[in-house]
């Protein structure tokens, strides 16, 4: 676990007051309570693996609707915190606004209520440390795969040389290095949704937000991509919020699981991974306590009673 | 489908084109006789060839040949560079393409040819009424194939764009240009035929000059084998302006499988 109660974070203070992302922390303690695990001593590297990337603070996101039907609330105070180099998985039924939060998260669209904050600072229109990685690869046909990789970069107006570099080391990483000079069209699915990931770590953020990353690629090559997201995340250190229908996914690749109701969406669980090998999901599905954690979430989702719901709506 | 495969389909495709070719040709030829269609309804093909030796030395046909390319290339870039940029423009703000659109619809309705004798009217026996025509005619398949491409841009892809903090000019340049880009040919193949139907109407309706004027001449002095040569001439000029559009797609969007570019030629 990667937090502590503000009394043990005072008791650390003096040796921590050096550290300037001291404020981050601050400002976290102002925020989500909820969110804060069991009580456990923390050194001072953990403490400041709980600086907060990534918060919601009582997000409401209502749509005007067609007509006189009112507005339409998709997401309802939704308040969540995620730490620095955490993966959290976020699961839900379909429509309970899980990629509202995304498109809130990154800047995309603006919450009705509450606020977003990445590093501590509100977000207000897209911004350079949150980047996304949707089920569709996005990658553009008429560039190469080096090419797309460096869209992000390029758009930022990064130096041709040093995205260059860039786009070969990440290829690299992911084993497409040879692949650099092709068209997406050449490409299996696999390997597509691999260069749009290289594609969103080029522009190196704090933040990576992934909505249903691998949904659209086989169930045996999704294995292969988890364990080098997995890999590439632990490695870079880098914090993620996981969006996923597959609960698998959600217990096998994250620090922490939160469960979403429906429509209007909020946060009505929140589950702690407590397993090794967070950068190995491939070992951790050899876990047999995955299954238990599985178990849990099918509950705390209702999932054999909706089905059964939706059998009696239609009869 | 597998290289040995389509080479075979090839092979074979190209020599039943050049049969049937040859089949068409000689039915040409020695039909009308053998069916006791008089020449002057429908020349054989050694009287259409021999009017067009005539007309080469006689009646200036490669001059007229040449008014007319000029007339079908200006009217073609013209035409599309306007409608390329009108469908741009409109497809970047939604306000301009509800207050046009209505507009666009009516002109597009509008029959474009029937504007031929008001062009010669206001600008006389002069390649610029021709060259109008084409403009207008290939003005509107190009707009409705850029603004339809724009308008399907996916917007998931802005969207990754927009998360990148680019600006409104780099999703153009970056995203939304090069995504029409198989609409903008797909328009342009078609506005290269109808810019030579534009300048031919022109040319019919008046002036001194081009085949169109060729055709009018053979008529008027009932000369079939005239009137075939220029109907040839056309389809010629048809011909190179549509494969030029199809060797420009082809090199502009090589980034696509081999399959889906110019095999429809």
């Amino acid at each position: 676990m990667r937090r502590m109660a503000p009394r043990e974070f005072a008791a650390a203070l003096p040796a921590l007051s050096a550290i300037p992302v001291l404020p981050l922390y601050l400002s976290y303690l102002g925020g989500d309570m909820r969110a804060i695990g069991p009580k456990k001593p923390a050194s001072a590297v953990e403490l400041l693996m709980s600086v907060v990337r990534l918060e919601y603070r009582n997000v409401t996101m209502r749509f005007a609707q067609k007509g006189d039907r009112g507005a339409l609330t998709a997401l309802r105070g939704v308040s969540f915190a995620v730490g620095d180099g955490e993966v959290v998985a976020l699961i839900g039924p379909s429509g309970c606004g899980k990629s509202t939060l995304l498109n809130i998260g990154s800047g995309l669209s603006a919450p009705s209520e509450g606020t977003a904050l990445v590093d501590g600072e509100r977000v207000a229109g897209a911004n350079a440390q949150v980047a996304f990685m949707l089920q569709k690869d996005l990658l553009l046909p008429w560039r190469t795969v080096a090419e797309n990789v460096m869209l992000g970069v390029e758009i930022q107006s990064l130096p041709a040389p040093e995205r260059r570099q860039r786009a070969q080391k990440l290829l690299a990483n992911f084993s497409l290095g040879e692949f650099a000079g092709h068209y997406p069209h050449q490409l299996s699915g696999g390997m597509r949704q691999r260069v749009a990931l290289a594609r969103t770590l080029a522009v190196d953020p704090h933040v990576l937000l992934l909505d249903e990353p691998f949904s659209a690629v086989d169930a045996q090559t999704r294995m292969v991509l988890q364990r080098d997201l997995a890999q590439t995340l632990s490695k870079a250190r880098k914090t993620a919020l996981l969006i996923t229908h597959d609960l698998l996914e959600a217990v096998t690749m994250s620090d922490r699981v939160l469960v979403m109701s429906g429509r209007p969406g909020t946060i009505i669980d929140e589950i702690a991974i407590e397993l090794p090998a967070r950068d190995d999901p491939i070992a951790r599905r050899r876990d047999p306590k995955v299954n238990d954690y599985v178990a849990r979430l099918m509950d705390r989702l209702d999932i054999g009673r909706v089905a059964l719901d939706i059998q009696a709506a239609s009869a | 489908m597998t290289g040995d495969a389509r080479a075979s389909l090839i092979r074979k495709g190209t020599l039943a084109s050049v049969l049937l070719l040859i089949v068409f040709l000689a039915g040409w030829q020695w039909g009308p006789g053998l069916l006791g269609v008089p020449s002057f309804i429908v020349p054989p093909l050694s009287m259409v060839a021999r009017e067009f030796v005539h007309a080469w030395r006689f009646d200036n046909l490669f001059y007229h040949t040449g008014v007319t390319v000029a007339e079908v290339l200006a009217g073609f870039v013209l035409g599309s560079l306007l409608g390329a940029f009108v469908g741009y423009l409109l497809g970047m703000s939604r306000v301009a393409e509800f207050a046009l659109s209505p507009y666009i619809l009516a002109l597009q309705i509008a029959p474009k040819v029937a504007f031929a004798p008001l062009f010669i009217l206001w600008m006389g026996f002069t390649v610029y009424p021709k060259i109008l025509v084409a403009i207008l005619i290939v003005f509107f398949p190009v707009l409705v194939n850029v603004l339809t491409a724009i308008r399907g841009v996916d917007p998931d892809l802005i969207n990754l764009a927009r998360a990148f903090k680019a600006t409104r000019g780099q999703i153009f340049w970056k995203i939304e240009f090069p995504t029409s880009m198989p609409s903008l040919f797909a328009g342009l193949r078609i506005g290269s035929t109808l810019a030579v139907v534009g300048v031919v109407v022109g040319e019919l309706v008046g002036g001194n000059e081009g085949l169109g004027y060729l055709l009018t001449l053979g008529e008027g002095q009932g000369d079939t084998p005239m009137v075939f040569v220029s109907i040839v001439m056309l389809t010629l000029v048809g011909a190179i302006a549509y494969l030029g559009v199809i060797l420009a797609e082809r090199r502009v969007l090589h980034y696509l499988p081999a399959r889906s570019v110019g095999t429809d030629l």
